[in-house]
């Protein structure tokens, strides 16, 4: 039997010290009528060797691409060493942390993090992790109505510069409470988000910042953060981390103090791409605000020795202890992936990510300027981005992309169906995993495909 | 055995209240209440000015297991909270009728007393188990 | 019965790996080798200095990690009879093909038809779970429990709204749920509505009865119930719920307990979410991923999240917007916790038919033994008269009231012996609760020692109080100061002033 080591002497001895004859006796509290009589629907059981050719088939259909996809999920290199001590079965199989004392290992790893991910946002705090970075928006959300003048504005200002499925899961995520997301537009030449734009709009208890934006460009974050407060609103950053090795990092964001809150993917962190997740959404905020945090945070105390210890601490916001009343219903979330990305943080250390995160730029600025060399190709808009642009193409991405794909070629993300205005819009991403010649590879195909038009 | 002096009223909800000369009423958690909990770590105060009704939550007290509401006997408004809990909630826990009193109330016309207890039925609400 | 010993572990307290580093060590085999100018980034958008992160060799992080992992308790290493949380055996099958390249570099966004191979297995498993929970539609999407909680809440709102019944604004909530039920509720605009528990474990019918009313959205139930026993109403729960115009949501938190036995969908049940990191085996990792898959009857399918596996011929592809437009969208940036997804599969597809009915089969009998067994040893069940599910409450009430001894200080001298300890105070109606859950993976004998070592505590309760009360002693640190952490939260390291300079 997989898995159930019971011999059948186990079973009978096991039977009689229950005291009854037969195991289906000890269902006899169930209705009869609800018992199901044989299990349906589900394949027969196989060996872990069929299995795993079945698997390693379905793998290799997969195909093995060269993605220029980006769009919130990066392909980045992530060093042996990551996976191997994360998969331990200590780190593995181990529960959430509740019993300290037979927790230590991963209580430390947590707090290593939270360090980690307060330096690298400027901020004060750090919790251990939400589901993922769309989700960890809603979160930061749904933190800041409760922060602001007593969550009597039920509005929050979303640029339609952010990620569309981000919006998408803050929508479903914070319907149920009557709160509106109010879209503040983009600039249709820079791709930027403009401050003047809240001018417009009325109040919201927050504005989200991206950074970069969906479309790569980098938003003029001191504007906004300050027009933001000039309104009485918090401040959400919602940012890819491996970015702030090189970029202003949310707490320092504007004239004053930086955002309240910051958030977003941990994926380039040491998160391989792998179908969509699981990955892990961080948050970060000022001290000032923690009492308001949703989700688990590590505590460095001493024990009854005076020893240095760690444990789950500010518990009474949780669901657990504050059932209807807690800051958020989240309870399990992303452990693994956090020590993933402590030791990835940890090996690469400042230097090592700020060199990942310039080379993803300096490939991506390589690939924009040989891409928009091609006739009737051009970049949709100007200024600085980081490692993802929008370009133009001179007729419907689909087809194009299907013909990339047919040569082995992911070549970025149709922005069609969710910027219908952009027209042609293809948004493309290069990072250090792209050597010279993908990027030649890259162009050559196109090249010949839009040639083919001609 | 829990101190509950004779000379305050008492909620079922184990607040208790004291009359102060200028009419209004300074309210805190029992002894029995603060033991119960444990040694407390943050306390959450109302806004002075607030107005709010008889029993309604205007304050939280947080041990490191437990978050406990802290419910309004009578209606009135905040006139004044004890702000050093912020930094030392244990004050709660070691003088709790004193220096660890949570919030004073201004009564909305007549206070309603009737369903306040003296000391002696809020010993006999413990005894019973409540 | 075997003679139980106290563990000793090592209990030198590594320092944090900020502290192991040296200015300028760096570890750059897995960096870029080169530093690439950016030279249009504006200095306003520039980071003035680099973050305070570790600067140490690859060594150092491999030993620092590894040490720190052996300052974990784990499946792999402990038994862990954690109730209501499933600590079964976590197959090494499962980890080993959801990690094959083909699936890790898949980019969430690239074309279903390059993800035949990867669709195919969470279209399998849709329709998997679809037929061990009696339900007629899947959607994989939730990351964990809790956010499948959210939307199948969101659905029955979604549900009731689309009815233009605007005025069930409630749901019922045992007062013996899990935490996040009522939190969940809540997050979805519902007022909560305590239904108390009856002195046999089960929910007070005549207080559902006048509960239940035009006002009721939902009531959210777990079956068996967090008290470790099977809800035998449950029939006449449905009936009177659904003739009030509710919908029943069923928490499977506790699934582990009936799998291949009954489904929440012959129960009555409209929407249930399945906890794979429990009943599937997923890891649990230290506190997630998950996976909270939901499934639902005909009434809610049109409010699935997206996306979901739709199969057209041989062909897979994503559900959208397009196909189920009332849906209540998405939950997550991409497909929830794929990895988890695939991991899920692979223990399903291993187990078969027989194995799914096999679990919950072993699980009951392991539970009902270890039961039979404590109670021999003199501890108290809080339902004596009921059957255990797959797992049991215990309650030290009397224990507490003869020596001291709390529920709290047995978990922790259980750490001692080098068990995992129970659940401790949940349910929360049960006084001094210890809640048991074996799973079907742990052995007779196993469990025999586990119940040497209560036994052995038993006796220290009565002889050595104090020994219980100042436990764990053979841990890499005793019980930790609570108290300070939250009065004083010290919540991540700082460079040391000197440093900066």
């Amino acid at each position: 039997m997989p898995f159930i080591p019971h011999t059948p002497e186990d079973v009978q001895a096991m039977l009689d010290a229950i005291g009854v004859t037969d195991v289906a006796e000890l269902f006899d509290e169930i209705p009869p009528a609800l018992r199901w009589s044989r299990v349906e629907g589900v394949p027969p059981g196989a060996s872990e060797m069929a299995i795993a050719r079945l698997m390693r088939e379905r793998a290799a259909r997969d195909g093995d691409d060269l993605c220029f996809l980006g769009a919130g999920a990066y392909e980045h290199h992530i060093p042996a060493a990551v996976w191997e001590i994360a998969t331990r079965g200590e780190f593995y199989s181990a529960y959430t942390p509740y019993q300290a004392e037979a927790s230590q290992g991963t209580l430390q790893l947590i707090y290593e993090y939270q360090s980690m991910m307060t330096a690298l946002m400027g901020m004060d705090v750090s919790n251990a992790s939400l589901y993922d970075g769309a989700s960890a928006l809603a979160e930061a959300a749904l933190m800041a109505l409760r922060l602001h003048r007593g969550g009597d504005v039920r509005r929050i200002w979303m640029p339609a510069a952010v990620h569309p499925h981000y919006r998408e899961t803050v929508r479903t995520i914070v319907e149920g409470q009557g709160i509106a997301l109010i879209e503040v537009p983009y600039d249709s030449v820079t791709g930027r988000t403009p401050a003047a734009a809240l001018d417009d709009l009325p109040d919201a208890a927050a504005l989200v910042i991206p950074q970069p934006n969906f479309f790569g460009r980098l938003e003029e974050v001191d504007a906004l953060t300050d027009a933001a407060r000039a309104r009485g609103a918090l401040v959400i950053a919602v940012v890819n981390p491996l970015a702030m090795a090189v970029l202003k990092p949310p707490g320092a964001w504007g004239a004053a103090g930086g955002a309240d809150i910051a958030c977003g993917d941990g994926q380039p962190l040491g998160i391989p791409l792998a179908g969509g997740g699981p990955y892990y959404g961080f948050l970060c905020c000022r001290s000032e605000h923690v009492r308001q945090m949703p989700g688990r945070i590590v505590g460095r105390t001493v024990d009854r020795d005076g020893r240095t210890g760690y444990t789950l601490t500010l518990q009474p916001r949780e669901q657990h202890i504050r059932r209807a009343k807690a800051t958020s219903n989240i309870c399990t979330n992303q452990g693994l992936m956090v020590t993933t990305s402590t030791i990835h943080m940890a090996l690469l250390g400042a230097e090592g990510l700020a060199r990942a995160a310039r080379s993803s730029h300096a490939r991506a600025a390589a690939l924009a300027g040989q891409l928009a060399a091609l006739p009737g190709v051009s970049l949709r808009f100007v200024g600085p981005f980081f490692h993802e642009f929008v370009l133009t193409l001179p007729r419907p991405v689909a087809p194009v992309l299907t013909s990339l794909a047919d040569v082995g070629i992911l070549g970025g993300y149709d922005l069609s169906a969710a910027y219908p205005e952009l027209g042609h819009a293809l948004l493309v991403c290069a990072t250090e995993t792209r050597s010279a010649a993908d990027l030649a590879r890259y162009t050559a195909a196109l090249a010949t495909i839009l040639g083919d038009d001609a | 055995m829990s101190q509950i002096p004779v000379d305050l009223k008492y909620v079922s909800t184990h607040e208790w209240l004291r009359a102060e000369p200028d009419g209004s009423f300074t309210i805190g958690i029992t002894d029995h209440a603060q033991d119960a909990l444990g040694d407390l770590v943050f306390v959450e105060l109302p806004e002075v000015g607030r107005d709010v009704a008889a029993g309604e939550a205007c304050a939280v007290v947080e041990s490191v297991k437990a978050a406990s509401d802290i419910y309004a006997p009578i209606a009135g408004r905040i006139s004044a909270v004890n702000t050093t809990l912020i930094d030392a909630p244990e004050q709660v826990n070691t003088d709790c009728y004193g220096a660890g009193w949570l919030f004073r109330l201004s009564p909305a016309g007549a206070a309603d007393a009737s369903g306040l207890l003296d000391a002696e039925a809020y010993r006999a609400l413990l005894d019973q188990g409540g | 019965m075997e003679k139980a010993t106290a563990q000793v572990r090592a209990s030198v307290s590594p320092p944090l790996i900020f502290e192991q580093g040296r200015p300028g060590r760096r570890a750059m085999a897995q960096a870029p080798s080169v530093v690439e100018p950016w030279e249009d980034l504006p200095a306003h958008l520039r980071r003035n200095a680099p973050p305070a992160l570790p600067e140490v060799s690859e060594m150092q992080v491999v030993r620092h990690y590894t040490r720190l992992s052996q300052r974990n308790f784990s499946i792999d290493t402990q038994f862990y009879p954690l109730g209501s949380c499933t600590m079964k055996y976590n197959p090494r099958a499962c980890n080993t093909l959801a990690m094959l390249p083909g699936f890790l570099n898949r980019h969430p966004l690239a074309p279903a038809a390059r993800g035949q191979g990867f669709l195919a297995c969470l279209y399998e498993l849709q329709e998997i779970l679809q037929a061990v929970t009696g339900m007629q539609a899947v959607s994989l999407t939730p990351m964990a429990g809790a956010q499948g909680e959210l939307a199948g809440m969101a659905m029955i709102r979604a549900y009731h709204r689309a009815r233009g019944d605007l005025a069930r604004t409630e749901v019922l909530v045992p007062n013996a749920a899990h935490g996040t039920n009522p939190a969940t509720a809540v997050m979805c605009g519902f007022q909560v509505r305590e239904i108390p528990t009856d002195a046999s474990g089960d929910v007070d019918f005549a207080a559902l009865e006048a509960a239940l009313g035009p006002r009721t959205a939902a009531i959210m139930l777990t079956n068996p119930s967090t008290l470790g026993v099977f809800e035998r109403r449950i029939g006449e729960i449905a009936e009177r719920v659904h003739a009030a115009g509710g919908l029943l949501y069923y928490d499977g938190a506790n699934l582990n307990a009936i799998l291949g036995q009954v489904r929440p969908g012959d129960m009555g049940f409209d929407v249930v979410h399945v906890n794979l990191h429990k009943t599937f085996a997923t890891p649990h990792g230290g506190g997630g991923p998950g996976a909270g898959a939901v499934g639902v009857g005909e009434r809610l399918r049109p409010f699935l999240p997206i996306p979901y596996v739709l199969k057209e011929g041989e062909r897979y592809r994503w559900a959208e917007r397009a196909d189920c437009p009332q849906s209540i969208g998405r939950l997550s940036a991409f497909m929830g916790n794929a990895g988890v997804l695939l991991r899920a599969y692979v223990y399903a597809r291993l187990l078969g038919a027989e194995g799914m009915a096999r679990v919950g089969t072993y699980a009951t009998l392991s539970a009902n033994y270890l039961l039979a067994r404590l109670r021999e040893m003199g501890f108290e069940p809080a339902y004596p008269e009921r059957r255990a599910s797959h797992e049991f409450t215990l309650t030290l009430k009397g224990l507490t009231a003869r020596t001291g001894v709390t529920a709290l200080d047995v978990a922790k001298r259980l750490l001692d012996y080098d068990f995992h300890a129970p659940t401790v105070y949940f349910p929360q109606l049960v006084p001094e609760c210890l809640l048991i859950e074996p799973t079907e993976t742990e052995s007779k004998q196993d469990l025999d020692r586990f119940v040497a070592a209560m036994a052995a505590i038993l006796v220290e309760a009565q002889e050595a109080p104090e020994r219980l009360r100042e436990a764990p002693h053979h841990l890499p640190v005793r019980r930790l100061d609570e108290v300070r952490a939250a009065r004083e939260p010290d919540l991540r390291w700082q460079a040391p002033i000197d440093s900066l300079a």
